[in-house]
C-alpha cells in the first residue's frame, strides 16, 4: 500500500516551481500497480473519473506539467545564450504576447531601464541579427496603445553613464513630474511629452536624484504615486531596481501562480545572478524577512530548484 | 569618392614637428598648416596628434585654438577631430540654435549608417558627459521635437531584407497624412525614425508609383513650419545625400556674404567620403566646379583650407 507521505511527497513533486526528479523516480519508479491506482484515484486535480471506469489524466495539468519538467531545461539555455540574444528573445517574446496580455509589455521596460546602456545596445544588436528588424521598429508597430510612445522611447536610449548632473534640473524635473501627475486625470500622464522626455533620456544617476527631489517635494515616491502600470514600472526599474527585482521575485515565487507568472523568477535570477543578485538578496530580506534561498525552497522542485539556488550564490 | 590628396609617405613625428615649427614664435605659418593637415587622412592626424602630445606635452588642438582665429580656425578645429566627436560637436552646436540648424541634427541621424550614428552618440557621451537625445529633447517642443529625438535614438536594422506588403502599406499610411495634411504624425515619425533605409527606399518607390508623384515632390507644398522642414531634410537625406549635399552648399554659397559654416561642414565632413561625387553633382546643376564656386566666394587662408580640402590647390 502507497504510504500517505509518499502520496504527499509526490504531489508535492509536481507542484510548485519544476518538477522532483528525485521523488518521481523514487517513488513512482518503484510502486505496484494498485499504489498507482490509489494515487490517481487520490488526487482528483490531476485525474478525473471518466465514465469508462478509469482514472483519467486531467489534459490541462498535463500541459502544464509539461512546463513544469521544462523549466529547468528553459533556465539552462537561458542561462547559457548570450545576455544580448538572451534579451531580444525576451523582448520578442513579450511584443507577441502583449497583444492579448498587456502586462507582458512589463518586460520590456525591464529590459530597457535595468540594462546598462551598452548591454541594451547589445540586446539591439542581436535582435537585427535574430529578427531582421529593430527593436523600435517593432514595437512601434506591434504596439498601438497609449504605451507605445514610451515603449519606443525606452528601447531606443543610449544614456550617459557616468555621474555627472546638474542638481537643480534634476529638482525642476521633480517639480514637472510632480504638475503631470496632479493633471493626470486632465492629461494621460503615460503620453505626457515632458514625462516621457525626462524618463527616457536622463540618465540613471540624474534620474536617481529626481527621484530623491520628488519625495522632498511631495512626501511619497514617485512610483507610489503613479498608477499608470507601464510608467510606475519605469521609475521603479530605473530609480530602484533591486526593490522591482526583490518584489517581483516575491509576487512569482508562489504555488499557486499562473503560467505566465512562473516565468518570471527564471528570468529574473537568470538574468540578474551575474550582475546584482546579492544586492537583491538583501533587500528581498529587508522587505519580506526571510532569505530569498529559504523562499526558493519552499516552493521550487528538484533540478530547476538546486539550479535556481546556485545561480543565486554565485555573487556572495 | 574622398577628394582630398595624400603623400604615399608621410610620418606623424615629422609632422608634429614641423606643426610645432609653424605655431612656434610670432605669427603662425597658415600655409604649413593647411600643406599638412589638408593632405592626411582621418587615422593620420590622430597619429599626429599623438606624436604631437607625446613630443611637446601639449594638445594640437588646443595649440592650434589659439594660434588661428576666424572661419579658418573653425574650419581646422573641425577637421583635425575624429568624425564621431566631430559630428557630436556640430550636433551640439546646432542643438543650441535648434530652431534655425535643425536639419543639422537630421543631416546627422539620417545620413550616417547605423554604427557611424552610435559613435556619434557615444562621442556626444564622452564630450558633454549628457545623452544626444536628452540634450535634442530639452531644446526642442512638440512635434519637431519627437521627429528628432526620434531620429536620433534610432539603431536601425541594416539589412537588405524588405517587405514589399509593407513598404506599401506604409506608402499609403504616408501618403493620407501629406495629402490630407493631418494634425497627427505619429505615424509618419514612426514610419520614418523607426523603418531600415532599405526599407524606406522601397517605401518611397511604391509612393511614387501608387500616386503618381515622389514623396519629396508631396512634401513641397507642405507649411512652412519646423516639423514639416525637418520632414523633407529627413526624407531627402535618406533618399540621396549627395544630392541634399549639393543643395546646402548651393544655398550656402548663394547666399549674400556666404555661409561658411554650412560650407565649412559639409566641405570637412565629406572631404574624405563622397565630396567627389557631391563635385559632379554641383557642376551638373550650376554649371559651374564646385571650386570655382568656393574660391570666388571665400579669401585668404580659410579658402586656402578648403580649396586643399577639394584637392585643389591654389
Amino acid at each position: 500500500m502507497a504510504l500517505p507521505q509518499e502520496l504527499e511527497a509526490l504531489t508535492q513533486a509536481f507542484s510548485g516551481h519544476g518538477v522532483d526528479e528525485k521523488s518521481l523516480i523514487s517513488i513512482l519508479g518503484k510502486w505496484h500497480p494498485e499504489e498507482t491506482k490509489t494515487f490517481r484515484k487520490g488526487t482528483p486535480h490531476f485525474f478525473i473519473d471518466d465514465e469508462r471506469q478509469f482514472e483519467r489524466w486531467n489534459d490541462e495539468r498535463v500541459r502544464l506539467l509539461k512546463h513544469e519538467f521544462m523549466r529547468f531545461k528553459n533556465a539552462v539555455v537561458l542561462w547559457a545564450m548570450h545576455p544580448w540574444e538572451r534579451d531580444a528573445r525576451l523582448i520578442k517574446e513579450a511584443l507577441k504576447k502583449g497583444a492579448k496580455r498587456h502586462e507582458a509589455y512589463g518586460v520590456i521596460v525591464e529590459i530597457a531601464c535595468t540594462r546598462s546602456s551598452e548591454e541594451l545596445l547589445g540586446a539591439r544588436r542581436a535582435y537585427h541579427s535574430l529578427f531582421d528588424h529593430s527593436i523600435e521598429e517593432d514595437v512601434a508597430s506591434y504596439i498601438h496603445g497609449n504605451d507605445r510612445k514610451l515603449l519606443v522611447a525606452l528601447v531606443s536610449a543610449y544614456r550617459y553613464e557616468g555621474s555627472k548632473l546638474k542638481d537643480d534640473t534634476a529638482k525642476s524635473e521633480a517639480k514637472t513630474l510632480a504638475g503631470a501627475i496632479k493633471n493626470a486625470d486632465k492629461k494621460l500622464i503615460v503620453e505626457d511629452d515632458e514625462v516621457i522626455r525626462i524618463l527616457s533620456t536622463r540618465s540613471k544617476h540624474h534620474l536617481k536624484s529626481v527621484y530623491k527631489h520628488y519625495k522632498e517635494i511631495s512626501g511619497k515616491h514617485l512610483d507610489e504615486d503613479i498608477t499608470d502600470l507601464r510608467l510606475k514600472e519605469t521609475v521603479q526599474c530605473l530609480c530602484t531596481p533591486h526593490t522591482y527585482f526583490a518584489k517581483l521575485l516575491d509576487a512569482t515565487l508562489k504555488i499557486e501562480v499562473d503560467k505566465n507568472t512562473k516565468k518570471a523568477p527564471t528570468r529574473v535570477i537568470v538574468t540578474r545572478a551575474d550582475v546584482d543578485m546579492k544586492e537583491i538578496k538583501n533587500e528581498y530580506h529587508k522587505l519580506f524577512g526571510g532569505s530569498l534561498s529559504n523562499k526558493i525552497e519552499e516552493v521550487a522542485n528538484g533540478n530547476y530548484k538546486d539550479f535556481l539556488l546556485t545561480l543565486i550564490a554565485r555573487g556572495g | 569618392m574622398a577628394t582630398i590628396k595624400v603623400p604615399a609617405n608621410t610620418s606623424p613625428v615629422q609632422d608634429a614637428e614641423a606643426l610645432h615649427k609653424a605655431c612656434k614664435g610670432w605669427g603662425t605659418d597658415e600655409k604649413a598648416i593647411i600643406s599638412i593637415l589638408g593632405h592626411r587622412y582621418s587615422y593620420q592626424r590622430k597619429q599626429i596628434r599623438q606624436a604631437y602630445e607625446e613630443l611637446y606635452q601639449e594638445d594640437l588642438i588646443r595649440r592650434l585654438e589659439s594660434e588661428l582665429s576666424g572661419d579658418f580656425e573653425k574650419a581646422v578645429y573641425r577637421w583635425i577631430l575624429e568624425p564621431a566627436d566631430r559630428d557630436a560637436v556640430l550636433a551640439n552646436v546646432a542643438i543650441k540654435n535648434a530652431k534655425k540648424d535643425h536639419h543639422v541634427i537630421v543631416e546627422i541621424a539620417c545620413i550616417h549608417s547605423p554604427e557611424e550614428l552610435l559613435a556619434v552618440r557615444r562621442a556626444y557621451h564622452n564630450r558633454y558627459k549628457r545623452s544626444l537625445e536628452e540634450d535634442v529633447a530639452v531644446h526642442t517642443t512638440g512635434d519637431l521635437r519627437k521627429l528628432l529625438v526620434a531620429l536620433v535614438s534610432t539603431f536601425r536594422y541594416g539589412g537588405d531584407e524588405i517587405n514589399a506588403r509593407l513598404a506599401n502599406s506604409e506608402a499609403d499610411i504616408l501618403h493620407d497624412v501629406i495629402k490630407d495634411k493631418k494634425v497627427n504624425h505619429e505615424e509618419v515619425i514612426r514610419i520614418l525614425s523607426t523603418r531600415s533605409k532599405a526599407q524606406l527606399l522601397a517605401t518611397f518607390n511604391h509612393y511614387r508609383d501608387d500616386h503618381g508623384s515622389s514623396i519629396t515632390k508631396h512634401l513641397l507644398g507642405e507649411p512652412s513650419d519646423d516639423f514639416h522642414k525637418a520632414l523633407r531634410t529627413a526624407v531627402r537625406c535618406i533618399i540621396d545625400p549627395k544630392k541634399y549635399y549639393e543643395k546646402v552648399l548651393r544655398n550656402a554659397i548663394k547666399k549674400i556674404g556666404t555661409d561658411e559654416d554650412e560650407l565649412t561642414r559639409v566641405i570637412v565632413t565629406r572631404a574624405e567620403k563622397d565630396l567627389k561625387d557631391i563635385e559632379e553633382v554641383y557642376l551638373k546643376r550650376n554649371s559651374v566646379p564646385l571650386d570655382q564656386a568656393v574660391a570666388k566666394d571665400t579669401s585668404g587662408d580659410y579658402k586656402n583650407f578648403l580649396l586643399t580640402l577639394l584637392g585643389k590647390e591654389d
